[in-house]
Formats: C-alpha cells, sequence, structure tokens
C-alpha cells in the first residue's frame, strides 16, 4: 500500500513538474506588432510591415519542406541544406548580415499555406508551384517571388535506348504513375507532337521506377527534379539521361503573404539580385573585389553608389552581405543540384536568359 | 523363490519420445499433410533468409547508419550541447541502477542470466558502435555506471530498507533535471524545441505522453463510475468522442485548427500540442482499460472498507485502485507501446522525431534510395524500446503478484 502512495505521489509530482515547465514555452513565438525597428528602416511610412517583426525579432523563420533532395533537407551534420534553404539563408544574410541568424520549419503540403496567412512563418521557400488561384486575393492570397526554380514534367531514357528527344519517343513504351496531371501532360504532348506513344501505368511512383529499372519500359516520366533524385539511386545513373523536352510548367519560388509590400519587396529583390549576381559575374570569391568595379551598374547594385538598399529598408550592401552567404544565383544551382551535386539536374530553362533560359532580373536602378 | 526387486533406479525414456528428433515428429511431421506445409514452408524461411543476407551482405549500403548516427538520436540538437544528453543518460543510468539494485535486494543474486547476457550485448555494442572512440568510451562508461549503482544499491538498500520509497520521488525529481537539461534556461544555453530531434524527441513526447495520460485516465475511469450525474457524463462523452476520432485527425485539429481560434498574436508550441493531443488520445483509451480492472475488483472490497471505517474516497485510493491497475498492467502497458509508436505520426506533421528524420535523411542526396537501411535501422530501435516496456511490465506484474 505504501508502494501505491509513494508512486501516486511520484506521478503527481511529476505532473505538476511537466505542466510547470510547460507554461514558459507557450508563447515563445507571439508575434509582437511593435515597430521597435522602425526607426532601422527609414521606408517605414506605411503600415505595419511583417520586415519590422522580424527586424525586431532578429531572427528570419522560413517554411521548407525538408524532405526534398537538392532543395530541403538536413544534411549528416544536422544543418538545412538545399537550394531552398540557401535563398532563405540569402535573404536572412541580406536582413542582419548573418546567413545563420534564420529558423526553419518543416511544412507540409496542408500547413504550408495556413502558416503564411497565420504568420507562422515570414516565409515560404518550398517548392511551391506559381499559380493564379494560388497569387489570386479571392483564391489563396498569397504573393510569390520571383522563380528559383522552373521544374517540369521531363522524361528521362536510357543511354542505351538512342532517345535524344521527345519525338524519338515514338512508338516506345515509357513508363507514368496513373491518375495524376503527370499522365494527362504525356498523352496531351503526344498528341501535339502527333506521335503515338505506347503507356506503361502505375499506381505509385516507386512502382514504376522499379518497371524502368528491369526495362519494361524505355522512358520514364514524372518532374524533373525528382527524376534527377531518382537516378542517383540506380545501379549505373550514368546510363540514364533527362531529355532536355520539358512538358508542363512547373515553376517554383518563395512566398509571402498577400497585402505587405515592404516585405515582399524584400524578398522579391534579394531573390532578383542573385539572379543579377550571376549575371554581373559576382561571386561568393571574388565579391570584395567587385566592390571597386568601376561600372555605375554594379556599384549601385553592391550599393557603394545610390540608395537602393535604403529604399528597400535594407543597409546599403544587402547584396553584398547576400551573396557572401552563399553566392550568386548559378553558385547555388550548381552546389546543390547541378553538377556540384550528386543530382546533376542540367540548368535547361533556369539558365540566364543570356544563355537563353528563363533566369532574368529587372534593372537594379 | 526370492526374486530380486526390480530396479528402481530411473533410466532415461526411450529415445524416440523425448528430444529434439521425437519433438520434431509429434509436432511438425505428425501428418502426411503437416509434412508437406513444414517442409513447403521451411523451403521459403530458409529462401527468404537467404535472400535477406545475401542482400544484407552484399546489396545494402550500410553507410548511411553511422554517417547520420548523431541525427537518429538526436536529431538537429547543437553539437555543442551533446553533453547535455550524456549527463541526462548517466543519471537516468545511476538512477536505474540504483532502483534495480534497492528493489532486489533480498534476491539471491543481484542479475540473473538473462539479464547478464543482455548486458553482454550492450557492451559487445557499446564497444563494436561504428561512432568516434570517445562516444564508446562514454557508452562503456554509462553501462559500468548502472552495474557499480546496482551494487551500491543493493548494499545500501540492505542497511536502509526504508530508501525505497525515496526512489519515486527521486524518480520524479530527475524529471526536473531531464527537462531542464534538454531544454536550457536558468544558467544553461536554451534549445528551441524546434532543434529538438530523433530518439530523443521520440522519448520526450512517449514519456511526457504516458506520464500525462496516466492520471487523467485513471480519474476518467473513475469518472465514468462515478454516481455524480455531471462527471459521468462529462467523462463518458469525452471518452467516446476521443476514441471515435483517428489519432492523426486529433494531430491536425491540434496543429492547424487550435492556431485559427487563438487571438492573434498567441500561438501555442506546436511540440506541445502535438504531446497534448497524444495524451488526450491515450487518456480515453486507458480510462477503458483501467475501467475494466475497477470493475473486476469485487464489491466486497468496497464494502469491506467501508466497514472499517474508511471513506469511499480512501477507499478507491487504497483498496480498489491499486487492485484494479494491478490487473490491467498488461493492457496499461499495451497502451504506452501503441503510444510510443504513435509519435512517428507527429513526424507525418514535419517534427523530426525518429521517423521524420529518417525521411529528411533519405532526401539527402548521397543517401537517396537506401530506404530498407534506414527504416530497418530505426525499427530496431522502436523494436527495442517496445520489447524493453513489455518485459518492464511483466516483471512489475510478477512483483506485484499476490495471489496464490
Amino acid at each position: 500500500m505504501r508502494k501505491w502512495n509513494s508512486t501516486l505521489l511520484a506521478v503527481s509530482l511529476s505532473v505538476a513538474a511537466l505542466a510547470a515547465c510547460a507554461a514558459p514555452t507557450t508563447t515563445t513565438t507571439a508575434s509582437s506588432e511593435s515597430p521597435a525597428a522602425g526607426a532601422a528602416s527609414p521606408a517605414a511610412a506605411g503600415a505595419p510591415s511583417r520586415l519590422d517583426t522580424i527586424l525586431s525579432r532578429g531572427t528570419l523563420i522560413c517554411g521548407v519542406e525538408g524532405t526534398i533532395p537538392g532543395f530541403s533537407f538536413v544534411d549528416s551534420s544536422g544543418k538545412y541544406t538545399g537550394l531552398d534553404v540557401d535563398v532563405c539563408k540569402a535573404i536572412a544574410a541580406a536582413l542582419f548580415n548573418d546567413p545563420e541568424k534564420v529558423e526553419f520549419r518543416n511544412l507540409d503540403s496542408t500547413a504550408r499555406f495556413p502558416a503564411v496567412s497565420s504568420g507562422e512563418v515570414d516565409m515560404l521557400s518550398r517548392n511551391t508551384t506559381w499559380t493564379a488561384s494560388r497569387d489570386a486575393a479571392g483564391g489563396n492570397g498569397l504573393e510569390f517571388a520571383p522563380t528559383t526554380f522552373y521544374d517540369g514534367q521531363g522524361v528521362m531514357v536510357t543511354k542505351a535506348s538512342g532517345i535524344s528527344s521527345f519525338k524519338d519517343l515514338d512508338g516506345k513504351a515509357v513508363c507514368v504513375e496513373t491518375g495524376t496531371t503527370t499522365e494527362l501532360n504525356l498523352a496531351t504532348r503526344a498528341t501535339e507532337a502527333n506521335i503515338k506513344i505506347n503507356e506503361v501505368k502505375f499506381q505509385d511512383s516507386n512502382a514504376g521506377f522499379a518497371a524502368y529499372q528491369e526495362g519494361r519500359c524505355e522512358a520514364i516520366t514524372s518532374d524533373r527534379s525528382q527524376l534527377a533524385a531518382k537516378r542517383t539511386a540506380l545501379p549505373t545513373p550514368d546510363d540514364n539521361i533527362l531529355l532536355e523536352d520539358v512538358l508542363s510548367k512547373e515553376p517554383l519560388g518563395p512566398v509571402t503573404v498577400n497585402n505587405d509590400s515592404r516585405w515582399y519587396d524584400v524578398v522579391r529583390w534579394v531573390t532578383y539580385g542573385l539572379i543579377q549576381a550571376e549575371e554581373f559575374g559576382i561571386t561568393q570569391a571574388n565579391v570584395d573585389q567587385k566592390l571597386q568595379d568601376p561600372s555605375p551598374d554594379i556599384k549601385r547594385f553592391l550599393g557603394t553608389d545610390g540608395d537602393l538598399g535604403k529604399q528597400l529598408g535594407l543597409s546599403p550592401d544587402f547584396m553584398v552581405r547576400a551573396i557572401k552567404a552563399g553566392g550568386n544565383y548559378g553558385e547555388i544551382y550548381e552546389r546543390n543540384i547541378g553538377t556540384g551535386s550528386a543530382l546533376k539536374i542540367d540548368r535547361g530553362l533556369n539558365k540566364l536568359w543570356t544563355d537563353g533560359g528563363l533566369m532574368y532580373a529587372p534593372p537594379f536602378r | 523363490m526370492t526374486t530380486a526387486p526390480p530396479s528402481i533406479t530411473s533410466s532415461r525414456p526411450p529415445a524416440d519420445q523425448v528430444g529434439a528428433i521425437a519433438w520434431l515428429r509429434k509436432n511438425l511431421f505428425n501428418s502426411w499433410f503437416n509434412s508437406l506445409l513444414t517442409v513447403i514452408l521451411g523451403l521459403l524461411l530458409v529462401r527468404s533468409l537467404y535472400g535477406f543476407l545475401s542482400w544484407a551482405t552484399t546489396t545494402a549500403k550500410w553507410a548511411v547508419i553511422p554517417a547520420n548516427l548523431p541525427l537518429f538520436f538526436v536529431g538537429r540538437y547543437p553539437v555543442a550541447q551533446y553533453w547535455r544528453i550524456w549527463v541526462i543518460i548517466s543519471l537516468l543510468a545511476v538512477l536505474s541502477g540504483l532502483s534495480w539494485g534497492i528493489l532486489s535486494r533480498n534476491m539471491a543474486k543481484l542479475f540473473d542470466r538473462n539479464i547478464l547476457i543482455a548486458f553482454g550485448i550492450a557492451a559487445a555494442i557499446a564497444v563494436l558502435a561504428p561512432t568516434p572512440v570517445p562516444f564508446r568510451i562514454l557508452l562503456v562508461g554509462v553501462l559500468g555506471l548502472v552495474l557499480a549503482s546496482s551494487w551500491m544499491g543493493r548494499i545500501v538498500g540492505r542497511r536502509m530498507p526504508q530508501l525505497g520509497q525515496w526512489l519515486s520521488l527521486g524518480w520524479g525529481l530527475s524529471l526536473l533535471v531531464v527537462w531542464w537539461l534538454i531544454a536550457g534556461g536558468i544558467g544553461l544555453p536554451g534549445v528551441k524545441t524546434n532543434d529538438w530531434g530523433g530518439l530523443l524527441l521520440t522519448m520526450f513526447m512517449s514519456v511526457s505522453s504516458i506520464l500525462l495520460c496516466f492520471p487523467l485516465g485513471i480519474l476518467l475511469a473513475l469518472g465514468r463510475q462515478s454516481s455524480l450525474p455531471a462527471l459521468r457524463w462529462i467523462s463518458i462523452t469525452f471518452i467516446e468522442v476521443i476514441r471515435g476520432v483517428p489519432l492523426i485527425t486529433l494531430l491536425f485539429v491540434g496543429a492547424y485548427m487550435v492556431p485559427l481560434f487563438l487571438p492573434p498574436g498567441i500561438r501555442f508550441n506546436q511540440l506541445l500540442l502535438a504531446v497534448i493531443s497524444l495524451t488526450l488520445f491515450s487518456a480515453a483509451y486507458l480510462a477503458e482499460n483501467v475501467r475494466g480492472g475497477l470493475q473486476s475488483v469485487p464489491r466486497g472490497q468496497t464494502e469491506a472498507a467501508n466497514a472499517l471505517g474508511l471513506n469511499s474516497v480512501l477507499a478507491t485510493i487504497l483498496i480498489v485502485l491499486p487492485q484494479a491497475l494491478k490487473v490491467s498492467i498488461p493492457t496499461i502497458v499495451g497502451q504506452f507501446i501503441s503510444l510510443v509508436q504513435d509519435t512517428t505520426l507527429v513526424g507525418l506533421l514535419g517534427a523530426f522525431e525518429m521517423l521524420g528524420i529518417s525521411r529528411s535523411v533519405l532526401a539527402n542526396p548521397a543517401f537517396i534510395g537506401r530506404y530498407a537501411e534506414v527504416y530497418l535501422f530505426i525499427g530496431a530501435i522502436y523494436w527495442i524500446l517496445c520489447y524493453a516496456m513489455s518485459l518492464g511490465s511483466r516483471r512489475l506484474e510478477k512483483q506485484l503478484n499476490t495471489t496464490h
């Protein structure tokens, strides 16, 4: 009987302890709308902005997916890594001159939009396709920053098959996941190209890949980023190639909440800045030398001349900080998903506009 | 006429009635149909085992496990603060050693053979673990701590048997210390719940939910049997509503809907909401398990207690509950085991508990496609956790067994 007495005592003690300890954590992330840091941003003329909240908090909270190869995942040393992650870090560096002043939240596809609207995260950098209904005020009511990765449905074939373009798929067997837009896109593009494709349908993507591996189909179609990731898991990845053809449009980029132009402009222009830096040839390594560059464009861009930073509510050298964090867009791309990674996704549409791609930043002036 | 009395020395039974062969014949080959089944299933089993072993030794690339070991165990917990985890492990090792020593002070041997074998295996794992040498030394040190403190506990426990009552208080206090060490504050740098992960987070969620749901479940069970209609109906409604909803729904409500109801600016910690959801869910099931136990206690027990002058509260706490809980130990532990496994659902909501961190490890381009290795590894850890719980419950049952 004494034993039960003391057990009950211990249980009630521990309950009290847990309840007491749990209390302080409940409101740790309460967002204070106090414009304490308003003084730091001369452009704080308008309504209170999330930008003030972030500056007074001292860290950026960035929503990521957390389990996408090359885009966002936790590496073996426990650090968030990937293209989406590096975009967040560049923005954190532009704000605080420290790329580590960012907190990541894993969000699945159900949680991502409520998390932005409720202000739980300051922004999303979590392969979200930019669509009209998501952007519209009557839809999800979000703001889409410039696209950081033009994904799209692609086709992977074995080198041995000799297929080099979508047209060559005429009469060939293609593995495809059934009941998805992937399947519809394939049929549409085949009709357009006036070729006949023998579709081999699978209920889930892993089964499709197994079939492709066994040689039951000569090609497999899915999102290009996913194909690239799965390719690395094949026994001989180099014997498989991703065709240049893109069958659908999936522009992925950072997202912020609607009706907050000051914060949205920061995200938009830092992202554009990364693309512009690549165009200027400014890299993580040479950014300090480029500060001496006589070109007026580069001077304005890096903040040695003019007051672009001030107008955005940031410090004049915000782009210097962002580039020092992880390099320009090209460096971020190659390191995470391009030639510097296991994924080796071809730049394709993600080349600069000067190289025939879609990456284009409006002028910084 | 005298005959020699029949020898009474025992002779071995005929060889065809005992031994392995006889057992085989009796159980596996007693008819042509069973023999056929045995042969076919045996071949299948051997073939699968061979397939698994050849996969495990040739195709599988186990490098993913040692490379990410810290992630599996503590997730993104800051490396500079790992020492706090080691302090926690040592503290728990000393406490469990002491408890073992004190509780088994009257047994002939401190450890029986099975436990010694388990220790041997644990020591072998500690020595051979694919971690840096300092970690292995620490692991062996922890095992040594368990042995030393159990020996100490035995000696001290024999001198001062009343010490046993203070053990539960010690465990209760250790919870506070563990909580402080994990989360920080008061003199230690804080570690945000966002950075907790792996086995640490799984254990934290399981232990907190178990400790919270146990008293809540008992109160609900008593409430359901109460003679006060309001209390009874509240308990019944709570139990039936929670039991009628899948856990994943509760977790979604906690994670996404509760923040919508709260005034803007107030936000609850996601981990706290998850623990609350798990607690409420388990408490409803636990209440039904305990009710089964309560109903198995004969009415005579309560009447006898009343006759002795105990009021109904004391009669419940001192007479009925101890007996009811003893009866329900197996089902309660079953509930706790499934609670440990249910924590994986929180991983679907983005928490880096053991399953969540595994999904992130699998997204590392260096380890894409290593599903089987990673899931086997964390499966083994879950199994060890749950099997340890069921062993513990069996021991507790044996210790509390007072039937004759």
